[in-house]
This record gives C-alpha cells, sequence and structure tokens, in this order.
C-alpha cells in the first residue's frame, strides 16, 4: 500500500505541469540539457549500431563524414523545429496534439507509440541478456537469427526482463538517477574499451590510425546477406535516428523547460558523444570480434566488451541496455494507461513487461535495430510536421490553429489523414520505386505538411 | 571538505577507466593489468558519484 501511494506520487510529480504552459521560475539552465542529451544518447542502442554499420560494409570515409553531417543535421533539427516550438508553446507533444488532433488521436498516437516503445526495450533487455549469459556460457545469437536458438537465451532474457519490468514497476525515480550517474562512465568505458584494443587491429600510434581504419575496420565491404551502406545511409540515419525525438516534436516535453531556444543545440552532446564517439567505439570492437573470430556471425554486444576491458565492459553492456529499457518500458505502460486512466500503474507496466520481454526473445529485434529505430522516427514523423504548420502556418492561411479544442472535436480528420496519407506514401516509395525506408523521412515530412494543409482546408470549410 | 573528496574519488575512479586504456595504446601496460583497474574504477565510481551527482543535477535544474 506504501509502495502504491509513492508510485502515485511519483506519477503525479512526472507529470508536473502536463495541462498547462511551464511557469518562469521554473525552467532550466543549459547545463542541464547538457548533461540529459549526453546521458540519454549513450545508450545501450549505441553496442548494437556501431557494429551493424561494420557489417553493412560501411568505409571509413563514408562513416565519419555521414556521421558528422547527419548529427549536425539532427542538432540543427532539434535547435530550428523542436526548441522554437517548445519554447514558444510550452507544453508537451501529448498536450499541444490534444488541441490540434483531438483526444481520440492521441489516444492512437499513444497505443502506437507504445507498441514502438515495447520494441525497443525488449531490443535493450536482449542486449543486456548477451552480457548476463557470459558466466554461464550461454549460446549467443547470430547476425541472421530471427527465432530464439536455444533455451538458455530465453531463460536468461527472461530473468533481465523480470527483473526490469519490476523496477519499471517501482522504480522509475532511481532508475533515472542512476542512468544520469551512470552516463559519464559508459562514455570513458566506451573509449576505453575502443583505444585498449586498437593495437590488437594493428594500430600502434595515433598516425596509423586512419589506414588501419580504411583497411581493417571499415572496409567497405558488407558480411554476408547484408545489404550494402553508403555515405546517404550514413547521414540519414545518423539525422533520423531520433526522428521521432526531433522533427517528430517528442523532445517538447523536455526543451519546454528551456530559457531560450538556442538550448537545443545542447543535443550536439549527445549525438557527438552518443552517435558518433561510441558508435565508433563500438564499430572498432566489433571489426576486432570479426577478425579474430575469422567472420563468425555471432553478434553479442557482452562477450564483445568483456573481451575488451573485461568486466567493466561487460557490466556497461549490462548497465546501458537497463538504463535505456527501463524507462522505456515505463513510458509504453504510461501510454497504454492513457487507454484507461483507471487501470493500475503496476498492473499495466506488468503487461507491458512481459511482451517486451517475450518480444526480446527474438534476436531480430536486435539484428533489425537500424531498420527499427528508422520505422520508429519514420512512423511518429507526421505529427511533428502537423505540429509545425499549426504552430507557425496555419493561421497565416486565414485557419484556425489548435482546431480540435477551439471546435471541441474528438478527433480533427486532418491530422489523421495526413498521418495515414504520409505513412501510405512512405510505403508506396518503398515498395515501388524501392526506396529504402533510412531515406523516406525527409520526402514523407513534406507530404505531410502538404496534406496537413490541404485536409485542414477542406475540414474547416466544412 | 568531504564532499570535495568525494568527488576526487569519483573522478579517480573515471580516470581509472581511462588512463589504463591509453597505457595499453602505447604498450606500456599490459590488458590483463588495464581490465583489473577498469573494474576498481568502476567500483569506486559508482559507489562515490551517486552521493554528489544527482544533487548537482537538481542544483542545475533549479538555475
Amino acid at each position: 500500500m506504501e509502495k502504491n501511494k509513492s508510485l502515485v506520487a511519483r506519477l503525479n510529480s512526472v507529470n508536473e505541469y502536463e495541462q498547462e504552459a511551464i511557469p518562469a521560475n521554473k525552467l532550466k539552465g543549459w547545463r542541464s540539457f547538457l548533461g540529459t542529451y549526453a546521458g540519454e544518447h549513450t545508450a545501450g542502442t549505441e553496442f548494437v549500431i556501431g557494429p551493424l554499420f561494420v557489417a553493412h560494409g560501411a568505409s571509413a570515409i563514408d562513416l565519419v563524414t555521414g556521421l558528422i553531417l547527419g548529427n549536425i543535421l539532427a542538432v540543427l533539427s532539434w535547435a530550428f523545429l523542436t526548441a522554437k516550438i517548445a519554447v514558444k508553446t510550452r507544453v508537451t507533444l501529448y498536450y499541444l496534439l490534444e488541441k490540434i488532433a483531438g483526444k481520440r488521436f492521441t489516444l492512437i498516437y499513444n497505443l502506437v507509440n507504445a507498441g514502438l516503445f515495447c520494441f525497443l526495450a525488449g531490443s535493450m533487455i536482449a542486449v543486456a541478456a548477451t552480457a548476463v549469459g557470459i558466466p554461464f556460457d550461454m549460446a549467443m545469437p547470430q547476425l541472421t537469427d530471427v527465432y530464439p536458438n536455444n533455451l538458455g537465451w530465453v531463460l536468461t532474457v527472461f530473468a533481465v526482463g523480470t527483473i526490469t519490468t519490476i523496477i519499471a514497476m517501482f522504480g522509475f525515480d532511481q532508475v533515472s538517477k542512476f542512468a544520469m550517474v551512470a552516463a559519464p562512465w559508459m562514455i570513458m568505458v566506451f573509449i576505453a574499451a575502443a583505444l585498449a584494443v586498437l593495437p590488437r587491429l594493428g594500430v600502434t600510434d595515433a598516425g596509423s590510425f586512419w589506414s588501419v581504419a580504411e583497411s581493417t575496420i571499415w572496409t567497405g565491404v558488407p558480411l554476408e546477406g547484408q545489404s550494402k551502406f553508403g555515405f546517404w545511409h550514413i547521414l540519414f540515419f545518423a539525422w533520423f535516428c531520433n526522428m521521432a525525438m526531433h522533427i517528430g516534436m517528442a523532445d517538447l516535453s523536455l526543451l519546454r523547460y528551456a530559457k531560450k531556444w538556442q538550448y537545443g543545440f545542447s543535443s550536439a552532446t549527445g549525438v557527438f558523444l552518443g552517435h558518433f564517439i561510441a558508435w565508433i567505439a563500438s564499430g572498432i570492437l566489433y571489426s576486432l570480434f570479426l577478425i579474430e573470430s575469422e567472420g563468425s556471425l555471432t553478434f553479442a554486444p557482452g562477450p564483445i566488451a568483456y573481451s575488451a576491458v573485461g568486466v567493466a565492459g561487460a557490466i556497461c553492456v549490462v548497465v546501458a541496455g537497463w538504463t535505456t529499457a527501463n524507462p522505456t518500458l515505463y513510458r509504453a505502460g504510461l501510454a497504454i494507461q492513457s487507454i484507461n486512466p483507471r487501470w493500475k500503474t503496476w498492473k499495466v507496466t506488468l503487461f507491458v513487461g512481459l511482451f517486451t520481454t517475450i518480444a526480446a526473445c527474438f534476436p531480430a529485434l536486435v539484428m533489425m535495430l537500424l531498420e527499427f529505430v528508422a520505422l520508429y522516427g519514420l512512423i511518429l514523423m507526421p505529427v511533428g510536421a502537423v505540429i509545425f504548420i499549426d504552430v507557425y502556418l496555419l493561421e497565416k492561411m486565414g485557419l484556425t490553429s489548435n482546431y480540435a479544442q477551439v471546435s471541441g472535436k474528438r478527433l480533427n480528420s486532418a491530422v489523421a489523414i495526413t498521418w495515414l496519407v504520409t505513412l501510405a506514401f512512405c510505403l508506396l516509395l518503398n515498395l515501388m520505386v524501392g526506396v529504402e525506408i533510412f531515406f523516406l523521412g525527409l520526402p514523407g515530412w513534406f507530404v505531410a505538411v502538404l496534406v496537413y494543409v490541404i485536409a485542414s482546408k477542406i475540414m474547416q470549410r466544412k | 571538505m568531504k564532499k570535495l573528496l568525494i568527488k576526487l574519488l569519483s573522478f579517480i575512479g573515471l580516470g581509472l577507466n581511462i588512463v589504463p586504456a591509453m597505457l595499453v595504446f602505447s604498450a606500456e601496460m599490459t590488458p590483463d593489468t588495464c581490465k583489473q583497474l577498469m573494474l576498481a574504477g568502476t567500483i569506486l565510481w559508482f559507489v562515490t558519484a551517486p552521493s554528489w551527482m544527482n544533487k548537482g543535477q537538481e542544483d542545475a535544474s533549479q538555475e
């Protein structure tokens, strides 16, 4: 009972100022954003994404230039799109969406979001399981695996999933504090692990790094069965891997606390530590593994980090996976709970945790992480385009912004049509023209803008 | 003074996670010693950092 009370209190504190603009005395300084972004974007996913670039045959020059430019575009998106709207409106994405699209649409959006959160959390539980399984000599999943291939894997995933779910049910605050503490240490372990294995790859001084990088680490040759990644793949992936957060506007909830819109540039700490240094470091580790294992298809971040820097590396994989999975699971629970607020939070989280853990048993979730992350951003992107147009353009065109709130509608059809048409357009572009998922976000955004403007004109005239 | 000492220990812990790796890179330390020092640094960091780090976050948020 006491625990339930404390959980309700914690939930209340999470929901602070959700239905109103942030008061001026609650705004935060830039240091807070630097730390938050650095912590949030050095996570368990980094142990998977860096190696997958190696598996997809990225060349060294494509990787470095693609990551630098893609990350710059991501930071600019955070600053000029998300932060500007966050400072102008000072409300969460969900509250703003409710005013624009209506309660019914927000509910659907929440459910889709929850499903995506579950899969993301599931992949991180799987990553942590690869490190937890080391002492038990567990057979690790292969790059080509879709289904669980042994009982030990399933049992380990269930053990990690159970612990993660229980903690998500009762300890969100402690986990988020622990994640903040772990972030600088994780960055150090990433860098240290890469540095420590460089001599084994033949790098003996800083001058010889680039030639080894080109000839041995990022050779430009994909592994068997993997598609080839070039400069544009890397650039668009780096730009859009957090599309849900910047162009999709999910980070309105965070940046609404910023005193100035320029604080959006603090996202640079996250992308250049997590999505540059950590991806390069984990790529180096995986490349060494491939050489020493003579091209083994085993894909397990835990043993790779353990081989590089021992127990500290294995702990880093567990902590990185767990600190990403835990809040994600918690957010998924809250999103599902929005269907019926009378449902007990712990029961919803338990259900979500069970679903997520079952999903985590399928190694495909980890092996297809690049595609999943791209899909995640793509699905939520049209909502960001709708918010952008609603905030900046609709009133200038003589239309009503925040239409659902003004008209009292529970569902703004213009938003629903925009979402469906944009995703249908992206799907057709993928299936008919063969455009890969990583590139769909950009044309999709312009289609969303166009459809929302036309649909709003038609709907509001009615 | 006590807080300063704990912070110092935390940064030593963080240093133990990166400096040995640099020494391995420059062939001045064996990988096994590096692994042991990194584990010691990890323990030192997680024992000391939580006592001042989250407090620092809260202070920063109230700027």
